[in-house]
């Protein structure tokens, strides 16, 4: 029985973890700039970008280089993004993640040998959906986190795009363009104080209900992030994902060190492996997870996300 | 409400671009609340059904009372629209058609809707009905407009981030109708982009969950360091957006819908919101060149307000002087009291509903569309049968008093607050 192998999808904050993540396993590597994407680990220039692509191709297997643009579009974005994807492709980026419209039309205009990544974050929840974007020249969905394990597993077997799923890291939760953090600060007045900035600071939010949960925060020129107080993390049920034909296990690496990003990397790359080597004979091997815990922070609980949860409304 | 309006009262591209009156497009969040708005003067209101809404707290109109609600709005001229505003999940799909086919039956004009299944299944299904992209799209560009457009939607909702010179732009490039909140709450996060709910209480923001944990006080921590342990706390809360003194830029940029949030709000909060943007819109379209904002039109706004006002994005990005830390103020001093429902002209009686408790010798106003108002003093209160009360106590019993001046049926009575 042969399987299709699903792909190990990674972000990089930059060209040392991109080559380090590829040595570790992955397929490929999401980067970007806070220009075009939002909340990505790290900025990469055009020339760095096409350094990327290199060294994906020089790996001893297919690599490929996905460049995330993501972010909200404004009237002033527009005009700039023919420019951009045409870049891109230049370079030989071989996609885009995207969750407007208007990069959808750049890129068909200016760039169509870029494939197109639907990635609207949390709005991305049905196959229907997946199969409008397709119809107007997607390639692959990328499925919000708030579905769960059924609704994922539904969504491949109605559509023919590509279904990427997270399996682990932190969730963006709040996208606000106001800059809440420095409003509070000046509400304080306290604007002009030495933990003022927020840019460098590491801060997290806590709720009085949930003293043992923290919301990391950060502010930078697309506004303010709220990010989840667990990190995702699917590889003892990767099977039930790979069973279900997922095309792309996504890695979120921001804020997070190389050398735990790495870690991670190496476990899911292995179970990846074993399963498409034997589906019969595949176990979870708790050493796998061991060696993620070892590198998790205390504070941050590995957890299941919305994979095995009924929500209300 | 710190930010001037364009010295020229002209949009800050010193363009004129559509001089049509725009709509006022209310909240209806159940049929008389329906009928009120569209009595105290909006062109058209948008409602819930049983399915596919943001608001499963609210009412919410079954197919019946749509019929109803339609069948009195159209007397007045008005439309109405459904907000059909959820992102599915695959199992909200079935159900789908029928539910948008009973839509158009109903006579339903518009669905506000941000998911492309919910749009493509519509236009398929239900060719009468309009669909117009809702703000959970987070639409802030015109290149993305006119994507929609060319979907064949002759409407969209702006991100409520778009600002004025932001809106003028995208009319410039797009014929399209172009839809804006111009008053009510606000989501402090792109709209749809925020699972805050989900994550606290496994409630789903994006399909009518949401617990406004937006506006929950929360520590902030920097560097492991709690950043303030007892003043005010940190929070993403948003004061209430109010744009009425700035509606000479709003209708000279071009927006052609003024949409009102606040399908959870109370009849009176609808009914005096819609009441002064009435009149401030036909003042202006009577005179545009000595259009000046009347004070009792803010006065009215303040007496309904349930949070402190801004302007949101339209000048510039909200900052520390536009969120809400420490206790939220109550808003208005004034409460609800009563509805009229009939007057006798010989006798100067008014048959008042109850709504809140009243008695003799307390203030009151009384409100009708147009600005008719007056103030007088509650005399003596009799029931039906005409026993006297010493207060109307019971909700909805029908009171008998006098009033000083005529008053007509949908008259609003409210109470100042904090006299006993």
């Amino acid at each position: 029985m042969t399987v299709k192998k699903p792909e190990l999808l990674v972000t990089a904050s930059n060209l040392e973890e991109l080559q380090r993540l590829i040595a570790a396993g992955a397929d490929a590597v999401l980067i970007g700039d806070s220009r075009f994407g939002t909340r990505v680990p790290g900025d990469f220039t055009h020339e760095q970008m096409a350094e990327a692509v290199s060294i994906a191709k020089q790996a001893n297997r297919d690599v490929r280089i996905y460049v995330a643009m993501n972010n909200i579009v404004d009237n002033k974005m527009v005009e700039e993004l023919p420019a951009y994807v045409t870049e891109l492709e230049r370079i030989g980026v071989d996609a885009v993640a995207f969750g407007d419209p208007a990069i959808l039309m750049a890129v068909r205009a200016n760039a169509p040998k870029l494939k197109l990544h639907w990635n609207a974050e949390m709005t991305s929840t049905n196959h229907d959906t997946a199969n409008f974007w397709g119809r107007r020249g997607a390639t692959r969905f990328v499925c919000a986190r708030e579905l769960n394990m059924e609704q994922i597993a539904g969504m491949k077997a109605r559509t023919d795009l590509e279904v990427q799923v997270q399996v682990h890291g932190m969730t963006n939760i709040y996208h606000s363009k106001r800059s809440l953090v420095q409003s509070y600060m000046d509400f304080k007045k306290l604007a002009e104080g030495a933990n003022a900035n927020g840019d460098e600071a590491d801060m997290y939010l806590m709720e009085a209900d949930r003293p043992d949960e923290r919301y990391p925060i950060f502010e930078d020129s697309n506004g303010t992030h709220i990010m989840s107080a667990d990190d995702l993390c699917m590889i003892e049920n990767l099977q039930e994902l790979m069973e279900a034909n997922i095309d792309s296990f996504k890695i979120e690496g921001l804020m997070k060190s190389v050398d735990y990003n790495e870690t991670v990397v190496r476990a899911y790359r292995t179970a990846i492996d074993a399963y498409c080597k034997d589906p019969e004979h595949y176990r979870f091997q708790e050493e796998w997870l061991e060696a993620i815990q070892a590198k998790q922070h205390p504070d941050r609980e590995l957890s299941y996300g919305f994979f095995y949860k009924e929500q209300v409304y | 409400m710190t930010n001037t309006t364009s010295e020229t009262g002209r949009s800050l591209t010193g363009k004129r671009y559509r001089l049509d009156r725009p709509e006022l497009l209310a909240p209806a969040g159940n049929l008389e609340k329906l009928k009120f708005a569209v009595h105290y003067g909006a062109d058209a209101v948008y409602i819930g059904g049983q399915k596919y809404g943001l608001r499963s707290n609210a009412d919410n109109f079954s197919f019946e009372e749509m019929r109803e609600g339609v069948e009195f709005a159209a007397k007045y001229g008005a439309k109405v629209f459904v907000a059909t505003n959820i992102y599915a999940h695959n199992e909200d799909i079935e159900g789908l058609e029928e539910y948008l086919k009973n839509l158009e039956e109903a006579g339903i004009a518009a669905i506000i809707a941000a998911d492309p299944i919910i749009i493509e299944t519509a236009l398929r299904v239900a060719p009468k009905l309009e669909v117009h992209l809702s703000t959970q799209q987070s639409t802030l560009n015109w290149q993305a407009v006119k994507f929609w457009k060319d979907e064949g939607l002759p409407r969209v909702v702006l991100a409520r981030e778009a600002s004025l010179e932001e809106i003028a732009e995208i009319k410039e490039h797009v014929d399209i109708e172009i839809e804006a909140f111009i008053h009510g709450a606000m989501c402090s996060s792109f709209s749809g982009r925020c699972v805050l709910s989900n994550h606290f209480t496994d409630r789903d923001s994006n399909r009518g969950g949401c617990c406004q944990s937006c506006r929950w006080k929360y520590d902030l921590f920097i560097d492991a360091e709690q950043f303030e342990d007892n003043g005010e706390q940190f929070t993403m809360g948003s004061k209430d957006l109010c744009m009425i003194e700035h509606l000479p830029d709003l209708i000279e940029v071009g927006i052609d819908s003024f949409k009102i949030e606040g399908r959870m709000k109370s009849i009176h909060y609808v009914a005096t919101v819609v009441n002064a943007y009435r009149q401030a819109i036909d003042a202006y379209f009577e005179d545009p060149e000595s259009y000046k904002l009347k004070p009792e039109w803010m006065e009215e706004i303040y007496k309904a307000a349930n949070r402190p006002l801004n302007t949101g994005f339209f000048f510039d990005t909200p900052g520390a002087e536009d969120h809400i830390y420490g206790p939220e103020d109550k808003g208005s001093p004034y409460d609800f009291a009563g509805i009229v429902l009939d007057y006798d002209a010989a006798t100067g009686i008014a048959t008042i509903q109850q709504r809140n408790h009243f008695k003799p010798g307390q203030e009151v106003e009384f409100v009708g569309p147009g600005g008719r108002f007056f103030k007088q003093t509650v005399g003596e209160l009799k029931d039906k049968e005409g026993n006297k009360l010493d207060a109307a106590r019971h909700p909805l019993q029908e009171i008998h008093m006098t009033v000083e001046q005529p008053v007509k049926r949908m008259d609003m009575m409210r109470k100042r607050i904090g006299k006993a």
